[in-house]
């Protein structure tokens, strides 16, 4: 390996490691604002000019308050939830392709730190792993309400995974490969998958949001019967990081909706540009599509109302599962019709 | 019966149709809904820029009233402490000496009158009671504190200084002394 590629991953991995981290702090901000503006409120607006420092002000809070480990907390396992959580939750934008080739230096860099050929496999992966940092972090804590909102949420990422896995399966067929980079150059221009697939986007896009934790699965959160779920007995930043790893991880699962449904950095008219420009305005459509999804998830935060337990189950298992395996089927049909299996 | 008002609905467990079991546009229905708020005005008054305007018979903070010459109106008669139904007011009386006619209106006035404001209700009771058009709600906020015992006005708090009088007109209209 020569020493400019690592340069150039390098650079590409801090640049995207902060941009994770901005992107998150100021989620946190537009969910405040947006519930607000959706209340008919103000929302904050003391830090800074229309509250924009309000991140910032919230971290040193974060930084600031006692670091509190309960008497029978299984110290170790205490820290290691919330890390595992974070680390999860970023190294998932590790695959994404973030925008098609920059020439700079007389090289070509890909923006995408690794491309795997079994990125939606590491996806995966990744989003089972998170559900440790869950478990863990609820298990170690040692009170019955953290180990509730734990069981919930294992039990609710374990259901809500195979539908998701069926959906994605349902593109992995449309594109050939279970590379991103692939899945996305498939879909070039307009030719975006959710005008094939609208209800396997809809079934991802359910499971994505009870993946991420967010509502109306916020089950093993809980602020009015769980005092927080999993994270009751966190304090300072290790709670900080269990809240920063969900924002991480609603921007990262926005980035994957958009690349397995909307093209990913692909735009109509996108013909017309080559080279660098084309670069830029292709990471500026792949954020402007990631910042909308992140806007209708926190939109429906904010509308629908948290499901009780045994309807999260029934939905996961008796709805959305088999309406995967129904268009898994049909459109497994469909493109053997394509392939002419059924001709001769 | 007949309802007294249209806004009764009759409850009805009729089983869903296939559009409703779909839930989704009940949902796309309630998110059009919070949609539309986004854009709507909100009612915020941002309190210590912005102040909401009072009724002119709002209730807040007490004032103790001198009349024109300065002199303090209450005489420690105790009717306000009778009045109050939170029992919040306690005074103790003393009796006017030589020389100092002209800080006290009447041969009795109160050495110590506290009010209580965790306990006062803000009932305007003792305003009413009050035969001496001595003490008087205004529209002012009393201010938090952190400590209890800050919240216990004395005489300091509460009687008006000579040269910044406290306007009461708006409350002025009980017509037992006439207009100050």
């Amino acid at each position: 390996m020569d020493t400019a590629l690592l340069i150039e991953k390098l650079v590409l991995v801090v640049v995207l490691f902060l941009v994770s981290l901005g992107i998150a702090a100021y989620s946190t901000y537009f969910e405040r604002k947006l519930a607000a503006w959706i209340q008919d409120r103000v929302g904050p607006d003391r830090a800074g000019p229309f509250g924009i420092l309000q991140p910032i002000a919230d971290g040193v809070k974060m930084f600031m308050k006692e670091d509190f480990t309960p008497k029978n907390a299984d110290r170790w396992l205490f820290i290691l939830g919330p890390g595992i959580a974070m680390f999860t939750a970023l190294i998932t934008s590790s695959i994404v392709p973030w925008g098609t080739d920059l020439y700079l230096f007389g090289r070509t860099i890909v923006l995408q730190v690794a491309d795997f050929n079994i990125g939606i496999l590491f996806v995966f992966g990744t989003i089972s792993i998170g559900v440790y940092g869950i478990m863990i972090g609820g298990w170690a804590s040692n009170n019955k309400y953290s180990l509730y909102g734990a069981i919930r949420a294992s039990s609710q990422m374990i259901s809500y995974e195979l539908a998701m896995g069926i959906s994605a399966i349902t593109i992995i067929m449309m594109s050939g490969s279970l590379g991103l980079t692939d899945i996305v150059k498939s879909q070039h221009g307009m030719n975006w998958n959710i005008f094939y697939q609208p209800v396997c986007f809809l079934v991802f896009f359910i499971c994505a949001l009870a993946e991420t934790n967010r509502a109306p699965f916020d089950l093993p959160e809980c602020e009015s019967e769980l005092i927080g779920g999993y994270h009751t007995e966190y304090s300072s930043m290790k709670l900080g990081l269990f809240l920063f790893a969900e924002y991480v991880s609603m921007f990262v699962s926005a980035a994957i909706i958009s690349i397995l449904f909307f093209g990913g950095y692909n735009f109509p008219g996108m013909d017309h540009f080559s080279g660098n420009t084309l670069a830029l305005l292709s990471v500026l459509v792949f954020f402007a599509k990631i910042f909308f999804f992140i806007f209708v998830i926190m939109w429906i935060r904010w509308t629908i109302p948290r499901f009780r337990f045994d309807q999260l189950m029934h939905l996961g298992w008796k709805v959305l599962i088999p309406i995967a395996i129904i268009n898994l089927m049909l459109t497994g049909i469909v493109i053997a019709f394509h392939e002419g299996w059924f001709l001769n | 019966m007949e309802s007294l008002t249209n806004r009764k609905r009759v409850v009805s467990d009729k089983p869903m149709t296939f559009l409703e079991k779909l839930y989704l546009p009940a949902i796309w229905g309630g998110m059009f809904i919070t949609l539309k708020h986004i854009f709507k005005k909100n009612h915020t008054i941002k309190y210590p820029e912005e102040q909401r305007v009072f009724a002119p018979v709002y209730r807040g903070m007490h004032v103790l009233k001198r009349d024109e010459e300065g002199r303090e109106n209450c005489t420690a008669c105790g009717l306000c402490a009778v009045a109050c139904p939170a029992e919040a007011i306690t005074m103790v009386a003393e009796e006017r000496k030589k020389g100092e006619e002209l800080l006290y209106r009447e041969e009795k006035y109160a050495s110590s009158y506290e009010i209580n404001m965790l306990r006062c209700i803000f009932c305007g009771l003792c305003e009413e009671a009050c035969p001496k058009e001595a003490v008087f709600l205004t529209d002012r906020i009393v201010p938090t504190e952190f400590d209890r015992n800050d919240f216990i006005y004395d005489k300091s708090v509460l009687v008006e200084p000579i040269n910044d009088r406290i306007d009461i007109t708006k409350r002025q209209n009980t017509g037992k002394r006439g207009v100050i």
